[in-house]
């Protein structure tokens, strides 16, 4: 069967033909759409090294059929930098040394991005770790990436405020 | 992953008639279907994708007071709506206690109720399964069975239902409603899954092809929302199964239990209401003791199903933990670990 669907995707809208409706989103972004920032770590949703964001929402795209989400918006690490200028969240996983090997940094990132426009932790670190419990980092860097996230929360709020004022 | 056929029905009677198809299965999320298909566990022909179909997604205040929770309605989407979560804070807790962010940003409430258990053997096809494939055996009998049911087991099959969501839900009397071919139906969420008996490939008393639309809980659930907990002993901290949890919730009238409802979850095939227990509680004045006895009631069937003896005092004691937790009263604000009985409780004696 061939099988039509749009999706969005770091804000480009692309047409995209399957041809076999068994396609995840992750294989999608990485074996279609040649998006390889996104990791398959386990690939049964137990890692999360395939964190995207799907309309606002972090999700691991490893679980999620990419037929299904005709229509969504998607985004990924590729799509969160703005040209040269890191997103806050990179910048702060670089500052606080929040990875060694790197292989789970985009999902730790994206699931940081959704964790932030969550806005359900505030500043409690515990809050964080629990809320970050889906991404395993296999270095260890975990002291860094609770750090990397509540630094970028700060400086995101601070940047909004300042915006607003 | 098999090869299956893909059809993204417009209405709940399209999609009821797209799953008349023998081997048909339903698509929400995925989360639990396509890592059992990755594994060859499930090997459904057809896929009848909720996604398109509209009014399964709402959250709907009732006037009964109670609420109306569309199949396809998100774990988060409801565990943070700001008028269920006041309303019935222990689902609330339940729900952020499981799996993570990423993962209930994505599962649905019809999904949780029909999640497949997570018996290691169910999840091979290298072991012989009674519930993967009726007659095969069950190699989780003689092998690691730590984690397995303590209630209502039988010889075929001891694997537990791994909801948290499901054990509040049971405890204030949640209603499925489930549409068919034959029309709507309504059955109670007690009544919903199947004990596993000589048949434990049915999991519940839907029929092939009929979906759920929507959980219903009605308005005097509420009157426990000053005090409920839900408790989840985990063996890591957070993203992990429970070992066992419980639900617990008091009407407190003058200081005394007007009426508790207490269920427990990871110890059989079904979330795991204990009547015996609340009808203990009833008219007495919360306390240690009352608890202990309540638990004691609530355990008195109890049997081991393999390496597993200590989940049935573990059982008690999480039970006698929901209680006393749930007498202090229901916090402003869920803990930093939702269901943790590693959370600190100010104010709370937890060791007599």
């Amino acid at each position: 069967m061939s099988l039509s669907i749009t999706l969005t995707v770091n804000a480009v809208p692309r047409t995209i033909a399957l041809d076999d409706p068994r396609v995840t989103l992750l294989d999608l972004l990485r074996e279609r759409l040649d998006l390889t920032g996104t990791k398959k770590g386990c690939d049964r949703g137990q890692c999360g090294a395939c964190t995207v964001l799907v309309d606002g929402r972090r999700v691991n795209s490893c679980l999620a059929l990419a037929a299904s989400l005709d229509g969504a918006e998607v985004l990924t690490i590729e799509g969160l930098a703005e040209g040269e200028v890191p997103h806050p969240v990179q910048a702060a996983f670089i500052e606080h040394d929040a990875f060694q090997c790197g292989f789970c940094t985009p999902g730790q990132i994206m699931s940081a991005v959704g964790l932030i426009r969550e806005a359900q932790a505030g500043d409690d670190p515990e809050r964080v770790r629990e809320a970050m419990s889906g991404n395993l980092c296999r270095c260890g860097a975990y002291k860094g990436i609770t750090e990397a996230v509540l630094e970028a929360q700060r400086r995101m709020v601070a940047n909004a405020e300042e915006k607003a004022a | 992953m098999n090869r299956f056929d893909y059809v993204r029905p417009a209405t709940v009677a399209e999609a009821v008639a797209a799953a008349a198809q023998p081997g048909s299965a339903y698509l929400a999320a995925g989360t639990n279907l396509l890592d059992l298909m990755k594994g060859g566990v499930m090997r459904p022909a057809r896929l009848v994708d909720l996604a398109r179909v509209p009014g399964l997604d709402v959250i709907e205040a009732l006037p009964d007071g109670g609420v109306r929770i569309g199949a396809r309605v998100r774990n988060s989407d409801l565990a943070y709506d700001p008028g269920f979560a006041r309303r019935f804070p222990a689902v609330a807790e339940a729900l952020l206690s499981g799996a993570s962010a990423q993962l209930r940003n994505a599962a649905t409430v019809g999904g949780n109720l029909l999640q497949r258990t997570r018996c290691a053997y169910f999840y091979d096809p290298a072991s012989a399964c009674n519930k993967r494939e009726p007659g095969a055996g069950c190699d989780a009998r003689d092998g690691e069975n730590r984690l397995h049911a303590v209630l209502g087991w039988s010889e075929q099959c001891i694997a537990t239902h791994p909801s948290d969501f499901c054990v509040p839900l049971v405890a204030l009397g949640a209603v499925v409603e489930i549409e068919g071919k034959a029309g709507r139906r309504e059955v109670p969420l007690e009544e919903f899954h199947c004990l596993p008996g000589s048949t434990p490939e049915r999991e519940s008393v839907l029929a092939p092809g009929e979906l759920i639309v929507a959980v219903r809980l009605p308005g005097e659930a509420a009157s426990f929302a000053g005090h409920a907990r839900y408790v989840k002993l985990r063996e890591r901290t957070s993203y992990a199964f429970a070992v066992v949890s419980a639900a617990a919730g008091l009407r407190l009238v003058d200081g005394a239990i007007a009426e508790a409802r207490l269920a427990l979850g990871g110890v059989a095939a079904k979330p795991w209401r204990v009547p015996e227990a609340e009808a203990v509680l009833r008219g007495v004045r919360p306390g240690a003791e009352a608890f202990r006895r309540a638990a004691e009631a609530a355990l008195s069937e109890a049997q081991p199903s393999g390496d597993n003896a200590f989940k049935i005092e573990l059982a008690r004691r999480i039970l006698v933990r929901a209680l006393t937790l749930a007498a202090a009263g229901t916090p402003e604000r869920l803990p930093a670990l939702p269901a943790s009985p590693h959370a600190p409780h100010p104010g709370v004696s937890l060791h007599g």
